[in-house]
């Protein structure tokens, strides 16, 4: 029973992990409609930024805040230079162009940084709480409390901003958009560059639990794909919920179903994702997207 | 006219026909030699593969310090007169690309041998290539047991200990020294993994095996290996085996350390870094973790005045002077890099492929300056395994400490039948 | 496309005779991509479905051929076939719930199963020989032959590659071909029209892993070794670069693509040993803007151009005119699949 809590309280605190990459996921989605694969890679990138400032001795809040105003600014960038062009081609261009950026991501970080393993410092600390028979981390409670966080910050900005709502306007309706004067273009840029935050938020505090290097992310982002896929790529609550389930789904398959064991693990995510698009394509808490022929 | 002009014709077909057996017996007075391809008057071409580019590109540097040893070897007049001409190739650890470029090398470059080429999967790739086409592929770099195989495989020899003789090391270890040993193993699921885990049964014996309660596996592609670890743990183990890849095995210590779980840790060389995975793990976490060692770890303060350490940094000040020289794996690029200038030596003016082969079968009590003291590097025509000791060494907080005898490993013979 | 392809089979069959063994061995790797390619292109450029996993698929030919001809003895012919057909029966299979999906989710679950992939093929260590991989044998010359195994490995991918090629140009330009590409262009139409959409997507699905099956059979004779490293995800990477740079929406493209992936590499090095994977990405996001038709499709335009300024100046027969329009026709509808519509 102890084991089995055990279990569980620790793939909470890896699902907190994936909640938040599979949050920059939903964002960008629900901002621009594509999935981006470059997201895991994007937000490794800017890891290594803090990772750089840190080193130089800038205090750990600074470079963090120096670092969300750079991915946020990427993003931005991103969407503007190299998705714009590509704006208006069907999803599989973006999904194309989005994978050139990951190996291009991944692969000047080994260039610069090279595949070392380097500690990344975590703003909470490690020492363990005692839960009755079980312990878990303040650096794991840590993980998933940001990730909560930072959900209700991005629901609120959905549903209560100005700013949020244009941006969701322009998903559903970006003729509509236009007409009422909302400029599209640049509503998209700021997704990407939310997204981007987003993503360089779970990037710092994933690095601390994994340890940064170059391919940090890549094992992380299929499991947050699996997450997004089983909460619904367009609900943001849904796929920070997916990601805790994915989290014990994994250790309770991993430990219990003996056949899988810690060896099929990646293959668990596949599973989710068929299963899930199976049996319910909008995920559990999606909406079914009615399109106009 | 006609008359003259056919005269000399039959001489010329006397001479012609003694040309001719001359020239047979030329030919095979020159095969006796047998001057295989790579070797000039001037020059000796050796081939290599290593992954420069992509997640296993930290070990490129190994090659790097090879290709600078081979540098100041050339700049101090060569071997008996040659240069040494060093082509490596990048083959991003992707065995079907080390295939490839072992072939360039091969067959386009005509390289005398392929020394040091790097992995496993890689040198399993070209095992069968190397061994019909017979071209030394010596001295890889990894520690599979299976590249110790004079009888099926007599073109390939190993360099390194072997998984399999580390890990026995570690279960005698334990044999004579934790009396009520309950062993927890946690090992990566592939044949490297799988091999320190034969290593390590076996050097327990039937017998021994049953203090074995726990084993867990994770995959390179985990994400994080926590579960594992907390499995372990309360599997009552107060031994754990650490057979990780250098990643986990920092998230193996700092978790195991985390969750306040004390058991005696064996640590494999493979992770052994202080740098990559000490540091990163805590050195608190770390203090009085074991693992075994054959070479003197350049980051390490107790050989600041060792004069072979000081030569290291010396060359590589000069001839590498953008690699780390706290990178163990630079000093191990000097070793095995040493290793083969001392077999081409002894090879001397017989350059064939055949005699290389049989000067590297033919080793000695073999100490490299970098090599800890008592650790041989000894060869024979039935003993292709270069390196067999260690040294036990345990993490004191900063560095690690040797203690105790230097040990021989067991070889995996079984390994062999196949 | 005959005369073409009457000369790249020419030419192929008489290079050996110029190259080095080793140059013979790059050559036979450039065919096996592009059979790859071409099951590839049949899915992405002519069916508009997308696949990040076909890595996977090529696993399963090199996994076959390599369990059948070691462990059971079955001569590699059998092998090549038994791959072929396997990867048709699984891709089928993964294509029936595929074509559930929207575009963006089969991309997903594809390129979950390009990640998988490594994992899978250790699991079933028993017969895969785990992460140890399988050496194989290399098909010996048969009825007395006089030319090296290398070459004979060359000619007997070249020719597989001229037989699936020709079928693929007869498929895509009959009955089924139009259903194919009708379903890629507007596939509510398709189906109003009668089309069996799901049927067609799940078999186009499956005859692609077919193709891409067959090259991953070659692929582990001419190797000779199959381990799971092989088959990671920038494999199933490699083969979409090789794809677009070739060509998505072509036949020929396959090969202009198979030769990138064999030789871009290899330059990509000299010029940058540290990071030789950010040029293949730059190459593709560079040839999804300025060349989303890829290398076929330049050829193409440069083709159709020459004929028009032919027609120009002096009035050409009408065939010449017409070709140069389906060229052109060809040419647009791949980018309505991947450029932006005009």
């Amino acid at each position: 029973m102890a084991a089995l809590l055990q279990q569980i309280v620790s793939g909470l605190s890896t699902g907190g992990v994936y909640a938040s990459l599979a949050l920059a996921l939903v964002l960008i989605y629900q901002a621009t409609g594509v999935v981006n694969f470059a997201q895991g890679e994007m937000a490794m990138f800017t890891t290594y930024l803090a990772w750089t400032m840190i080193n130089a001795g800038w205090p750990y809040w600074a470079a963090f805040a120096a670092t969300l105003a750079i991915a946020f600014a990427a993003g931005v960038l991103i969407e503007r230079v190299i998705i714009r062009p590509v704006e208006n081609a069907p999803v599989l261009t973006i999904v194309m162009v989005s994978i050139g950026l990951l190996t291009i991501f991944n692969s000047i970080a080994g260039w610069i940084y090279t595949y070392t393993v380097k500690p990344f410092p975590s703003p909470f600390p490690s020492t363990p709480i005692n839960l009755g028979p079980t312990t878990i981390s303040l650096q794991d409670l840590g993980v998933g409390g940001v990730s909560l966080f930072v959900l209700v910050v991005m629901y609120v900005f959905f549903r209560h901003t100005t700013l949020g709502l244009a941006m969701r306007a322009v998903v559903e309706n970006p003729v509509g958009s236009r007409l009422v004067g909302i400029r599209v273009g640049w509503m998209l840029a700021l997704g990407w560059g939310l997204a981007s935050l987003v993503g360089a938020v779970a990037g710092m505090l994933v690095a601390p639990l994994v340890f940064l290097e170059p391919n940090m992310m890549s094992g992380i982002l299929i499991y947050a794909f699996a997450s997004a896929t089983l909460g619904g790529f367009n609900s943001a609550g849904g796929a920070v919920l997916g990601g805790f389930l994915m989290g014990v789904i994994e250790n309770l398959v991993g430990t219990y179903v003996t056949f899988i064991g810690t060896e099929l693990k990646l293959t668990v995510a596949l599973a989710v994702i068929l299963l899930t698009l199976l049996i319910k394509p909008t995920g559990l808490f999606g909406r079914v997207a009615v399109s106009r022929v | 006219m006609v008359r003259r002009s056919r005269r000399p014709n039959v001489p010329r077909k006397i001479v012609l026909f003694a040309l001719g057996i001359a020239l047979i017996l030329g030919l095979h007075v020159k095969t006796a030699w047998a001057q295989d391809p790579g070797v000039t008057a001037t020059e000796i071409k050796i081939g290599n593969t290593a992954p420069y580019s992509g997640p296993a590109s930290a070990y490129g540097t190994i090659l790097k310090t090879v290709a600078a040893y081979f540098r100041k070897v050339n700049d101090e007049g060569g071997i008996n007169g040659r240069k040494i001409n060093f082509i490596s190739y990048d083959d991003s650890y992707s065995p079907p690309k080390t295939y490839e470029m072992t072939r360039k090398l091969v067959e386009q470059d005509h390289v005398l041998l392929d020394f040091a080429p790097l992995g496993t999967p890689p040198n399993t790739a070209i095992w069968k290539y190397m061994n019909q086409h017979q071209v030394p592929q010596l001295f890889v770099l990894t520690g599979a047991s299976k590249w110790g195989d004079p009888k099926g495989h007599p073109w390939t020899m190993g360099w390194q200990p072997t998984y399999y003789s580390e890990a026995s090391v570690y279960a005698h270890y334990v044999l004579d020294h934790i009396p009520h040993a309950k062993i927890g193993i946690l090992y990566q699921n592939d044949d490297y993994g799988k091999d320190y885990l034969a290593g390590f049964e076996d050097g327990l014996a039937a017998q021994g095996r049953r203090l074995i309660v726990n084993r867990q596996s994770y995959e390179v592609t985990d994400p994080r290996i926590d579960s594992q670890i907390v499995n372990l743990k309360n599997s009552g183990a107060n031994v754990f085996v650490n057979i990780t890849t250098p990643k986990f095995a920092a998230m193996a210590i700092r978790k195991v350390h985390e969750i306040g779980w004390r058991p005696v840790q064996f640590l494999n060389n493979v992770s052994a870094s202080v740098g990559a995975v000490l540091k990163p793990a805590g050195f608190e976490a770390s203090k009085g973790v074991m693992t075994g060692i054959f070479g003197k770890d350049p980051s390490d303060p107790m050989w600041k005045d060792d004069p072979a350490m000081k030569r290291y940094y010396a060359f590589l000040q000069r001839y590498n002077p953008a690699a780390d020289p706290k990178d163990a794996f630079n000093a191990v690029g000097y070793s095995v890099a040493q290793t083969l200038v001392y077999v081409l030596k002894r090879s001397g003016n017989n350059l064939s492929r055949a005699n290389i082969m049989r000067e590297a079968a033919n080793i000695r009590d073999l100490n490299l300056p970098l090599l800890m003291s008592g650790i041989m590097i000894n060869t024979s025509p039935t003993d292709f395994y270069p390196i067999k000791q260690l040294q036990l060494a345990k993490f004191n907080g900063q560095r690690w400490e040797p203690f105790g005898t230097v040990y021989a490993g067991a070889i995996n013979r079984q390994a062999l039948v196949q | 496309m005959r005369l073409g392809l009457l000369l790249v089979a020419g030419v192929g069959y008489l290079l050996p005779a110029a190259l080095s063994s080793y140059q013979t061995f790059e050559f036979t790797q450039v065919f096996i991509y592009a059979v790859a390619l071409l099951g590839l292109n049949i899915l992405i450029g002519y069916n508009g479905q997308f696949s990040l996993g076909h890595g996977a698929f090529y696993a399963i030919g090199a996994y076959t051929t390599a369990i059948m001809t070691t462990r059971w003895d079955i001569p590699y012919g059998w092998a090549i076939i038994a791959a072929g057909a396997l990867s048709l029966v699984v891709g089928f299979l993964f294509g029936l719930p595929a074509l559930r999906f929207e575009g963006l989710y089969l991309a997903l679950a594809t390129f979950a199963l390009a990640l998988a992939t490594p994992q899978v093929l250790k699991y079933f260590d028993t017969w895969t020989g785990g992460s140890q991989g399988i050496v194989l044998d290399k098909p010996s010359v048969p009825l007395g032959l006089p030319i090296s195994a290398d070459q004979y490995l060359y000619y007997l991918s070249l020719t597989v590659l001229v037989i699936l090629l020709l079928l693929a140009h007869n498929l895509l330009r009959g009955r089924a071909g139009r259903a194919i590409t009708a379903i890629r262009d507007n596939p509510i139409a398709a189906e109003a029209m009668g089309v069996n959409a799901a049927l067609y997507k799940s078999l186009t699905f499956g005859v692609s892993a077919m193709y891409t099956g067959i090259a991953g059979a070659l692929g582990a004779l001419a190797v000779a070794f199959v381990a799971p490293d092989t088959f990671s995800a920038f494999l199933s990477i490699n083969f979409l670069v090789g794809s677009v740079v070739g060509g998505v929406a072509s036949i020929s493209g396959a090969i202009f693509g198979g030769a990138f992936i064999e030789f871009v590499p290899t330059y990509a090095q000299e010029i940058s040993r540290a990071a030789p994977w950010a040029i293949f990405g730059l190459t593709l996001i560079i040839f999804m803007y300025v060349m989303p038709t890829g290398v076929a499709g330049l050829i193409r335009r440069v083709a159709a151009a020459l004929a028009r300024s032919m027609a120009s100046e002096q009035p050409a027969p009408d065939s010449q005119t017409a070709a140069a329009e389906a060229a052109e026709g060809n040419r647009g509808s791949a980018r309505a699949v991947l450029g932006k519509p005009d």
